[in-house]
């Protein structure tokens, strides 16, 4: 049995003069350990998909199941959410900022907390506890914003877009730590994204979406010898080219 | 490479010169602006050009402030007023403050009470003094109600927006580790706001003086709003002007604290 299944989901938002349709049926089941990319224009629904697949939101119809049960009856939180700014806390030094989660959790002890600090360290930013977001820069940031994710140890890890604020050679360099992150620790991952070549060198499947309503039009496997690789390898291996031109005839054609 | 470096030192001290000499310009104006005020005002005084009876003089208030000095009796009533203003402008702003997370805590009660609100901020609330007097007696607490019930709508209508303006991608990190409401309030919304509140502050302090001023007109016999009252009866301008005075220098030590505590609080959350 796959370990998330999305089962029918439909969402509708409703206002008092308008009531829009922002996903229909949609049926997708992941397995453990795999990297899926939402692709789509804007509008399209990916974002209140995630918020339907972390249990923030009730979707009109349709179940998550992660490994066999709804997300909300988990006992522990199984699901990170990276969003698109980092969202730490600024008044909250590093170290606070990244042991918030475990604290939420009552998970904070020893063994944990120490967990927590040597992520920071092997993601670069050793020394830096004491410090106050202000004081890092928007890669720094994002990558602490990694480190709070994961110190909670979810099962399964949301991007929605975590790369986009970003200037693009520390998005290139952070798609990197965060794949090379995430496959050590065997993670799960959904990104959201409405960048092409994000969405190949990073994932194994990319879910293209088609908008009104928010429906998966097709999903593409992306080939073995570039899910082999690191994103910025990936890039450059002449596959990468060929498979975004597929990808971009397909976004083409969902626009007509 | 050298010379460069030097005459750019030699600009810098020629701005700090000229932030120097600016800031020396500044305070000797406003040095002027005093001492032709209180000059003028005991000129015209003693030349009879205004009433002295009315407009009393700097000197003469002077000489009631050694003598009510020497006798200690204005330090009581200092001291009762400060005290009032003191407490009456932290009681507004905490009941401001945690009316506020109630409203924030149940977006149906916020939805009931709105008009009220809007009702209650609109009223004057000294015109409610009377009815206080009434109900807690005239002395100390109706006087410390005043000066709290002129803030506390207020604060709520501020704190409560600014509640509601928190960015709600920060609730949204705290769900998914499974916070509960209180907890993304503690965490997040209360925190966020803390800058707000101490300005909110810095308008309750002007306010609760307003508060407790009125109150004391009415019942006090103590204070510095007493001492203008009394004056006022028994034809003393003297006295109504020194504590006028008195009343200018307390409330601008206090906001100068407020300020100095939000400094500090925004240096601290701004590092």
């Amino acid at each position: 049995m796959s370990f998330l299944r999305i089962q029918n989901i439909s969402h509708t938002y409703f206002t008092k003069k308008s009531a829009k349709t922002a996903l229909s049926s949609i049926s997708l089941d992941i397995e453990e350990g795999s990297f899926i990319s939402f692709l789509g224009p804007s509008g399209c629904g990916k974002t209140t998909l995630l918020s339907i697949i972390s249990g923030l939101l009730n979707p009109s119809s349709g179940q998550v199941l992660v490994e066999g049960r709804p997300i909300q009856e988990a006992e522990e939180p199984l699901i990170g959410y990276m969003l698109q700014q980092d969202y730490l806390f600024p008044w909250k030094t590093i170290e606070e900022n990244i042991l918030l989660g475990l604290r939420i959790l009552n998970k904070s002890n020893e063994i944990s907390r120490k967990k927590t600090f040597r992520l920071l360290k092997e993601i670069g930013l050793e020394g830096t506890e004491n410090q106050y977001p202000k004081q890092l820069s928007g890669g720094m940031k994002q990558r602490v914003a990694l480190v709070r994710t994961l110190a909670a140890d979810p099962k399964l890890l949301l991007l929605d877009e975590p790369f986009s604020a970003l200037d693009f050679q520390t998005k290139l360099r952070l798609e990197d730590l965060v794949s090379a992150t995430l496959k050590s620790f065997g993670k799960t991952a959904i990104l959201v994204t409405h960048d092409i070549g994000e969405a190949i060198a990073m994932s194994d499947t990319i879910c293209l979406f088609s908008s009104n309503p928010g429906q998966i039009y097709k999903q593409i496997s992306v080939p073995e010898q570039l899910r082999n690789l690191t994103p910025f390898e990936a890039r450059a291996h002449p596959e990468y080219a060929s498979l975004f031109q597929t990808v971009w005839k397909e976004l083409e054609n969902l626009e007509k | 490479m050298k010379s460069k470096s030097t005459h750019i030192e030699q600009l810098h001290k020629q701005y700090i010169e000229s932030l120097i000499r600016e800031k020396r310009i500044v305070r000797t104006y406003q040095l002027f602006i005093f001492a032709f005020f209180f000059s003028v005002w005991e000129l015209s005084s003693r030349l009879e050009w205004v009433d002295p009876l009315i407009f009393s003089s700097p000197s003469k208030i002077i000489e009631l402030l050694l003598t009510k000095i020497q006798d200690g009796s204005i330090f009581t009533h200092i001291g009762y007023t400060v005290f009032e203003t003191i407490l009456g402008f932290i009681l507004g702003t905490l009941s401001g403050t945690l009316l506020a997370a109630i409203l924030w805590w149940s977006p149906l009660v916020s939805k009931v009470l709105d008009p009220y609100l809007v009702i209650l901020n609109a009223m004057p609330k000294v015109a409610l003094g009377p009815i206080l007097i009434v109900a807690l007696g005239p002395g100390f607490t109706s006087i410390i109600a005043m000066g709290a019930i002129i803030s506390v709508i207020i604060t709520t209508i501020v704190v409560y927006t600014s509640f509601r303006e928190v960015d709600p991608n920060y609730m949204k990190v705290l769900q998914t580790f499974g916070a509960s409401r209180f907890v993304c309030f503690k965490e997040a919304i209360l925190p966020a706001c803390f800058p707000t509140i101490i300005s909110t502050l810095k308008v309750n302090v002007g306010l609760s003086w307003v508060g407790v001023i009125v109150g004391e007109f009415l019942v006090s016999q103590q204070g510095l709003g007493y001492l203008i009252i009394y004056g006022f009866q028994v034809f003393n301008f003297s006295l109504v002007l020194m504590s006028l005075l008195i009343i200018a220098v307390f409330a601008t030590i206090m906001y100068q604290l407020v300020e100095y505590l939000e400094r500090k609080m925004i240096k601290s959350s701004n590092q």
